[in-house]
Parts: C-alpha cells; sequence; structure tokens
C-alpha cells in the first residue's frame, strides 16, 4: 500500500491535481496571493505532512517535473525569438535597460545580503531572483543556493510586482508603455507580465521579451560576480 | 509533427548541455540551449514552425514545474524561519529597485535617442 502512496503517479498526481485547484480557485477569486503556484505548493505540503511522506520520497517522485524544467528554459528560445519584433530600432535601449537592471538586482542582493549579515548560502539563493523561475533555479544551484529557497523568493517577487508595480511605476512617472512592460517583467519574470498583459498589449509583448532578456543577463552576470567577488 | 519539436528541444538541451560542460559549468545548459536554439530560429536553421507546438505546450505550463520546487522549502524550514527578515526586506527593496531602474532607463532613452514616436 505505502508503495502505492509513495510511487512516481501517485506523486505527480498530488502536484498536478493541487496546481490544478490552484487554477481553479484563481479563476475564481482573482486575487494575486492566490497564485495557483502558491495554493499547489501549500495543498501539497499539507498532503505530504497528512500523509507522513518525507522530502526525499517525494524529491524522488516528482523527478520528471524537475527534468522537464529543462526543456522548458530551451523552449524560451522560441518565445524570445517570437517577440524579438517588438525590440525593432530599440536595440541598444532595451539591451542597456535590461543588462543594467539585471546588474541592479544582482548588486542590490548581495549588498544588502551583507548588509544583513546572511549566509553566502542565502545571498546565493537570492541572487537570481528576477530570473524566471526555470532559469532562476539551476542557476541558485550552480552559484551554491538552496533552489527551495530561491522557489519562494522567485514567487514573492513575482508577486510583488505584480501587485504594487504598476502604482510604483505612476508614482516614479513612469509612463511610456514599452519601459513599463520592460520593467514588469524584467523585475518580476512571468507574473509580472501577466499584470503587464492588464495594462496593455504593447506593455505585454514587451515584458514578455524582457523575461528572456533578463533570464540572460542575470546568467552572464552572476558568472562575472562570482570571478569578481 | 509533435514529434519533431520534441527531437529538436531536446537536442538543443543536449547541445547546450555540452558547451555547458566545457565552458566549465559556469552556465546552466538549459539556458545555453536557449540561446542556441533562438540563434538558430533567426539565422532559420531551425523552421519556428516546427517547434512552435511544443514550444507552447511546454511554456504555457510551466508554472506547475515550480510547485516540487517550493516544496522544497519543507527541508529548509528552520533557515528561512531564522532569516525571515532579511529575506522579505532584501525581495522587496531589491524587486522594486530593479522595475525602477529598468523602467526610468527605458523611458529616458525611448524619449532622448528613438526618434520614432510610437508611445501611444
Amino acid at each position: 500500500m505505502n508503495n502505492i502512496i509513495q510511487s512516481t503517479p501517485a506523486m505527480l498526481l498530488l502536484v498536478i491535481g493541487s496546481y490544478y485547484i490552484g487554477t481553479l480557485l484563481y479563476r475564481r477569486l482573482h486575487s494575486a496571493w492566490l497564485h495557483p503556484v502558491a495554493v499547489g505548493m501549500l495543498l501539497t505540503l499539507v498532503a505530504l505532512l497528512l500523509l507522513g511522506i518525507d522530502y526525499p520520497t517525494f524529491q524522488a517522485g516528482t523527478a520528471f517535473l524537475d527534468f522537464l524544467l529543462g526543456p522548458t528554459v530551451v523552449a524560451l528560445g522560441y518565445l524570445l525569438y517570437e517577440q524579438i519584433e517588438h525590440l525593432r530600432g530599440r536595440e541598444i535601449t532595451i539591451f542597456i535597460a535590461t543588462i543594467t537592471g539585471a546588474f541592479i538586482g544582482i548588486a542590490s542582493v548581495i549588498l544588502l545580503g551583507h548588509l544583513f549579515g546572511l549566509d553566502a548560502k542565502l545571498i546565493a539563493s537570492l541572487q537570481p531572483k528576477s530570473a524566471t523561475m526555470p532559469i532562476a533555479l539551476p542557476l541558485s544551484e550552480q552559484l551554491g543556493g538552496l533552489p527551495a529557497i530561491t522557489a519562494i523568493v522567485v514567487f514573492l517577487t513575482g508577486i510583488i510586482g505584480s501587485l504594487i508595480g504598476p502604482w510604483v511605476l505612476d508614482k516614479c512617472g513612469i509612463t511610456n508603455p514599452i519601459a513599463r512592460g520592460l520593467a514588469l517583467g524584467s523585475a518580476s519574470h512571468g507574473i509580472g507580465t501577466s499584470r503587464a498583459i492588464e495594462l496593455g498589449a504593447l506593455e505585454g509583448a514587451v515584458s514578455g521579451l524582457a523575461i528572456g532578456l533578463t533570464g540572460i543577463a542575470i546568467s552572464l552576470l552572476s558568472v562575472l560576480t562570482n570571478w569578481v567577488l | 509533427m509533435i514529434l519533431k519539436g520534441v527531437f529538436i528541444i531536446l537536442a538543443f538541451y543536449m547541445l547546450g548541455n555540452l558547451i555547458s560542460y566545457l565552458i566549465g559549468g559556469i552556465i546552466p545548459g538549459s539556458v545555453c540551449g536557449m540561446i542556441l536554439l533562438f540563434v538558430a530560429l533567426c539565422l532559420r536553421i531551425v523552421k519556428p514552425e516546427s517547434v512552435r507546438s511544443v514550444a507552447r505546450a511546454l511554456t504555457q505550463n510551466m508554472a506547475v514545474l515550480f510547485v516540487p520546487a517550493g516544496v522544497g522549502i519543507m527541508a529548509q524550514y528552520d533557515l528561512i524561519a531564522q532569516n525571515w527578515v532579511g529575506i522579505m526586506t532584501i525581495t522587496i527593496v531589491c524587486t522594486l529597485l530593479v522595475l525602477i531602474t529598468t523602467g526610468w532607463i527605458t523611458q529616458y532613452l525611448d524619449k532622448h535617442f528613438n526618434k520614432k514616436d510610437t508611445n501611444n
């Protein structure tokens, strides 16, 4: 009996079922805090605790989903290609803005991390937080971080941008739709993009472009900062 | 043809892993594969139609793949409990910093250097 409860199909069913319930709830209530990923994590956690399944067993059972993160990142290359037309005539502007944003993101995490006296493992876990989840997770591992913490922080980063991002942009006088879309995608990856799509089609498209570019910029800059520091 | 798309994506993933290995693993293989696929599409080495359906299927549902990683918090509970003030402050401050700098730079450069006015 235990073999069946702890098997791969059972673990996959648990994750996909929890996430599916999350999407149903989200469609009903439409609150950013009830994001399907958050509800999925919570329901899965509760189920694991109730069933008395430990983390290594769960991890072994969901290895297939971890594997799929790789091909998904590769597939983002296609999305980037699809959105690249929004860049025409603004290549330099968008490159400078994305790279500076990624640099500020990494540098501010390292500086504030030292200020708060966090240990190196935690700083490495926080460093890739503005990258999209499938890029942030392997990057965190590469930097010596803990992917589980990265997952939570990446999620929070997305929610913060989506909840208060447009308001902050208004307060700072950033009204250009391209600037707004790029800022939301650079700071808050896919969750920021879903908010940008609500602001307008141009904002959404540029934001989608920013996910891929920021992912690449953060990967490359992390390598550089690791060499320098 | 879904099989062809799966083949191409996996092939680029493999190639990315190979390059990642050759450069000492400093960039994840999947990110190398993503850059290579993007370049191959731009250079018309790969036709967009051949990967479209698989790429969309993977990316449209990718959020479900984040759930197992998040559940890993189970194993890291103490570390988070001890450092949650720092983690939360850094997450909020740094996210807003990135948001404001990226937005501000884009708006500034777009206004001063891109003559075509498509701001509306």
